[in-house]
């Protein structure tokens, strides 16, 4: 496997960053202003802390409320939306991305972030997980992972591990279960990151370097279901007796194949930034597209381009 | 050519000159042969010479290859339908002849190329049969290395001749189509055409010249079905869509395609039908009125996504150009089997505007329609075009672009407070506010599918529930009550009324001026707006004897169509009833007016 062809990162100038920039003026809004509903996640759930963190995230970059935009599919994590104050989607089970790519690729005045679970990304919407991948679109998405069916209270999940009983493997899951970490490399995904819900320090870096990168970010959130799978990621977390190891000092995130070799370890295998290059997105490409054949209409309206087309009908 | 019929040929004497009013000429041949690109010459010079055309296509769904046809009608007065039968049939092969003949009137000139069709001897007398070694004199023409490709463009040539068509006109449109590639290329279809243009046909048969047409005001332009769509689209201000590949949707998409970034806009080619719908959806939900759109199996695909749209109030314009079905079906054919997927598609109770146009230009202002509609009443609405008028050419006065073209963008100034799903609003409608919009009230709001609360924040009550649904169907009948009831085609009472909707207008049309004309009492109604109705058509079905709604598709379990049944769910009116057919092809006036002949005979009107 060779390593991928870096291109320049922000070659086009005409696409405006998403992220707003730090006013000096103004406070970063407080836990206050940007929490809205109560969480109705069950207590111990790992989803808060994701969320705590993402209204920290907030505060820290100064991203006001009409400049950001939050959606999410279906799932105990999709809820999300309904937690934070500002612009805000709750769309349908596992089309949270398409939606996302609508919203990023129609506005690039908006930071758009997606949270939603392992279902929504790698079961019914694994399709669109690759595409939004590979087209590289502006956008940072956060995977819940807890591994097990939730809202519906306990079926098998794609990334359940083998033998977990579930009420649709009462036996045992029997289904090899998806590696989120290698779905996203091979999908072509710029920027592929690892946290656990219980080191918040560690979300918060790879949520904030998420966000800084220029295309598509995917970070994997292992968050623990305390009701239908207690446990789950003890061995990620040294309070527990497991071990959370970093990704390795010497890794290359910009070479594939150690990447993808870094997502093959076994449980609880690394916490980082796994893979990381820069690849024009389609934001930027579709904004190269549009200020190329704009040049040929310079100076007419809309109705006279138009016209153009008519003239050539007649 | 309905007048005069031209005498029969008489070898050796001076060709006649007959003038006409129209003519129905259908080419037949195969997919390769270029056959749409003599039928698209026609309706262009048609359209510039201010003469009224439609024209009729079928395509066969492989890649390549197979038996296709185009027929084109061209008139000086008006032209509704691409006629029954051809006056002229242009056939390349002996298959072409055999299965197109029974389409000719009788009487009717058949132009084969000799070097590929035997005639028949039983069928000489009945039609006027002229052969001409198209493919070999399409080879003298141009020269050794052309085979017979070009021989669409010498047949050109002949019809130009046959109809005294005009020659300058047809060379700009030549150029036109073939400029700027290789010069020969241009080169080897003039040869082509003026090769075919002085083949003596003097000798052999009449010529015909097109009577002077009225004038009309404005220029004429000439498009297809999908492409009045697409501009309709582009001129109501739209600058996001997405969509998947199907056809006969695919040109659609293709030209917004490559046309929205002239405007700043984007069109994505999406995985699948359902990220199509939702990025389309996620540029509603983020500004303004995106558009998506597909044929019934990529639509059926959309429908959960629509039910979102209509829960969480999100503008948005679906396009199905409907084809055979179910399930792959007859891609290449066409059918109004989708009206019932477009009204009533989807979970849950889901309202949403239907609305279908019904001929060419008619898909260029329903577009703007949909995204006005749309966006004031932040619903779905579906246009249901059709493979017929998507493929048919038509040629109609050029629109005003300045006073049509609208710019949607969405208005970002702050806001004090907002309620997105306020329920004090007047008809349910509220005005969006999208991000980038600050709000004082630091109250924002979440677009959903949970049943929600006024400001979208999920509910499980019971009453909010019920008042939301009410809300979400008071909206449509606010939309009811603006719509203008539709216009009786003939006198407002009398025995029948043919009822239609979409694309088969012309015909409808058609069959009423013919039964009119033999004293019969008939009348038609055509319905652009299918959900909600328009107001005031009780009235209208009060004034006949029998209601027959004309329809392209199955006559159902309980013996009624599509609208059929819409409407006799409505009304509750026995006298509505249908008539159907799944052939996969347009309407014939004589098929309608046959299938209506007992209700016209059992009349006790007569004219």
């Amino acid at each position: 496997m060779s390593v991928p062809a870096i291109e320049s990162p922000r070659s086009n100038t005409t696409v405006t960053s998403a992220a707003p920039p730090a006013s000096t003026e103004r406070k970063g809004l407080s836990k206050k202003e940007i929490a809205a509903d109560h969480p109705t996640w069950c207590p111990g759930c790992g989803d808060f802390s994701v969320l705590a963190l993402y209204f920290k995230l907030i505060e820290k970059r100064k991203l006001w409320q009409e400049k950001i935009t939050t959606v999410s599919g279906i799932g105990c994590s999709s809820r999300f939306p309904y937690f934070v104050q500002a612009y805000g989607a709750h769309y349908i089970h596992g089309r949270s991305l398409p939606f996302a790519s609508g919203v990023s690729l129609s506005r690039p005045d908006l930071h758009v972030f997606v949270f939603g679970g392992d279902g929504d990304m790698f079961s019914i919407g694994g399709n669109h997980f690759n595409h939004v991948a590979r087209k590289n679109i502006k956008l940072t998405c956060v995977v819940m992972d807890n591994w097990v069916y939730g809202l519906t209270k306990k079926q098998t999940s794609p990334t359940s591990p083998l033998g977990f009983k579930s009420k649709t493997d009462t036996w045992g899951a029997v289904d090899y279960p998806i590696n989120p970490m290698k779905q996203a490399i091979a999908a072509g995904a710029t920027f592929v990151a690892r946290t656990t819900s219980t080191n918040p320090n560690h979300v918060m870096q790879m949520m904030e370097a998420a966000m800084d990168h220029d295309g598509f970010s995917f970070v994997e959130c292992l968050s623990e279901c305390v009701e239908f799978y207690e446990g789950a990621f003890d061995a990620s977390n040294p309070r527990k007796g497991g071990a959370f190891n970093l990704v390795p000092s010497g890794h290359d995130v910009t070479d594939e194949t150690a990447a993808y070799k870094l997502a093959g370890e076994p449980f609880p295998g690394y916490f980082g930034i796994f893979h990381k290059v820069n690849r024009p997105t389609k934001n930027a490409k579709e904004a190269t597209l549009n200020a190329s054949t704009r040049e040929k209409f310079k100076g007419l309206k809309d109705w006279q381009i138009l016209q153009k087309s008519f003239d050539r009908m007649k | 050519m309905s007048e005069p019929t031209p005498s029969a040929p008489q070898t050796g004497s001076s060709p006649t000159i007959s003038t006409i009013n129209e003519a129905v000429i259908r080419i037949a041949g195969n997919s390769q042969d270029g056959i749409q690109a003599i039928g698209g010459f026609l309706a262009r010079l048609a359209g510039r010479s201010e003469q009224e055309v439609m024209t009729f296509m079928t395509i066969p769904s492989t890649i390549s290859g197979g038996p296709s046809i185009f027929q084109v009608r061209i008139g000086s007065g008006e032209v509704a339908s691409a006629g029954d039968d051809a006056d002229v049939l242009l056939a390349f092969y002996q298959h072409s002849y055999e299965e197109h003949i029974a389409s000719l009137k009788k009487n009717g000139i058949v132009l084969y190329d000799a070097d590929h069709v035997e005639p028949k001897p039983e069928w000489q007398g009945e039609y006027h049969h002229i052969g001409i070694p198209i493919s070999s004199l399409t080879i003298e023409a141009i020269g050794g290395t052309a085979k017979d490709k070009g021989k669409n463009i010498y047949s050109l040539g002949l019809l130009a001749k046959m109809f005294d068509l005009n020659v300058p006109k047809l060379e700009a449109l030549i150029g036109e189509r073939f400029g700027g590639k290789d010069v020969s290329v241009l080169n080897n279809a003039l040869a082509a055409f003026h090769g075919g243009y002085s083949h003596s046909l003097g000798q052999v048969f009449a010529t015909f010249k097109f009577a002077e047409s009225r004038h009309k005001d404005g220029q004429q332009v000439v498009l297809n079905g999908n492409e009045a769509l697409a501009y309709g689209i582009l001129a109501a201000g739209v600058r996001f869509g997405a969509a998947y590949p199907i056809t006969p949707w695919s040109d659609v998409m293709e030209i917004l395609r490559r046309e929205l970034p002239k405007y700043g806009g984007t069109f994505v080619q999406c995985e699948d039908e359902i990220a199509a719908i939702s990025m389309a959806n996620g540029a509603g939900f983020a500004g303004r009125v995106a558009v998506t759109g597909s044929s019934g199996p990529g639509v059926t695909l959309k429908m959960e996504a629509l039910g979102w749209a209509v829960m969480a109030e999100v503008p948005l314009v679906i396009i199905d150009v409907q084809r055979g079905g179910p399930s792959t079906g007859m891609p290449t054919s066409v059918e109004q089997s989708d009206l019932n997927l477009a009204c009533f598609g989807s979970h849950g109770d889901a309202p949403r505007v239907v609305l279908a146009p019904s001929d060419v230009e008619d898909c260029f202002y329903t577009a703007i329609e949909a995204v006005n509609i749309a966006r004031r009443y932040n619903v779905p609405v579906f246009i249901l075009s059709d493979q017929a008028i998507a493929t048919r050419i038509e040629a109609f006065t050029s629109p005003d672009l300045e006073k049509v073209c609208q710019d949607i963008s969405p208005d970002l100034s702050p806001v004090v407070d907002y309620k997105p799903y306020d329920l004090a609003a007047v008809d349910g409608i509220v005005r969006r506010v999208v991000p980038g919009t600050p709000i004082l009230s630091g109250r924002y709001p979440v677009a959903g599918g949970l049943e929600h609360d006024e400001l979208g924040h999920p509910t499980g009550s019971p009453k909010l529930h019920m008042q939301m649904t009410a809300k979400r169907r008071k909206k449509l009948q606010a939309l009811a009550l603006t719509l203008p009831t539709p216009k009786v085609y003939g006198p407002p009472e009398g025995n029948v009324l043919l009822v239609g909707w979409g694309s088969t207008r012309g015909p409808i049309q058609e069959a009423v001026d013919r039964a009119r004309a033999s004293g019969d009492s008939v009348s038609s109604l055509h319905l652009k707006h299918i959900n909600p109705l328009p107001p005031g058509l009780d009235n209208i079905f009060s004034g006949f004897n029998t209601v027959r709604v004309v329809e392209m598709n199955d006559e159902g379990l309980y013996g009624y169509g599509q609208l059929a049944g819409l409407l006799r769910a409505r009304f509750c009116d026995p006298k509505i009833r249908g008539i159907n057919k799944t052939d996969g092809l347009t309407w014939k006036v004589k098929e309608i007016l046959e299938r209506a002949k007992a209700d016209i005979n059992a009349g006790l009107h007569k004219l």
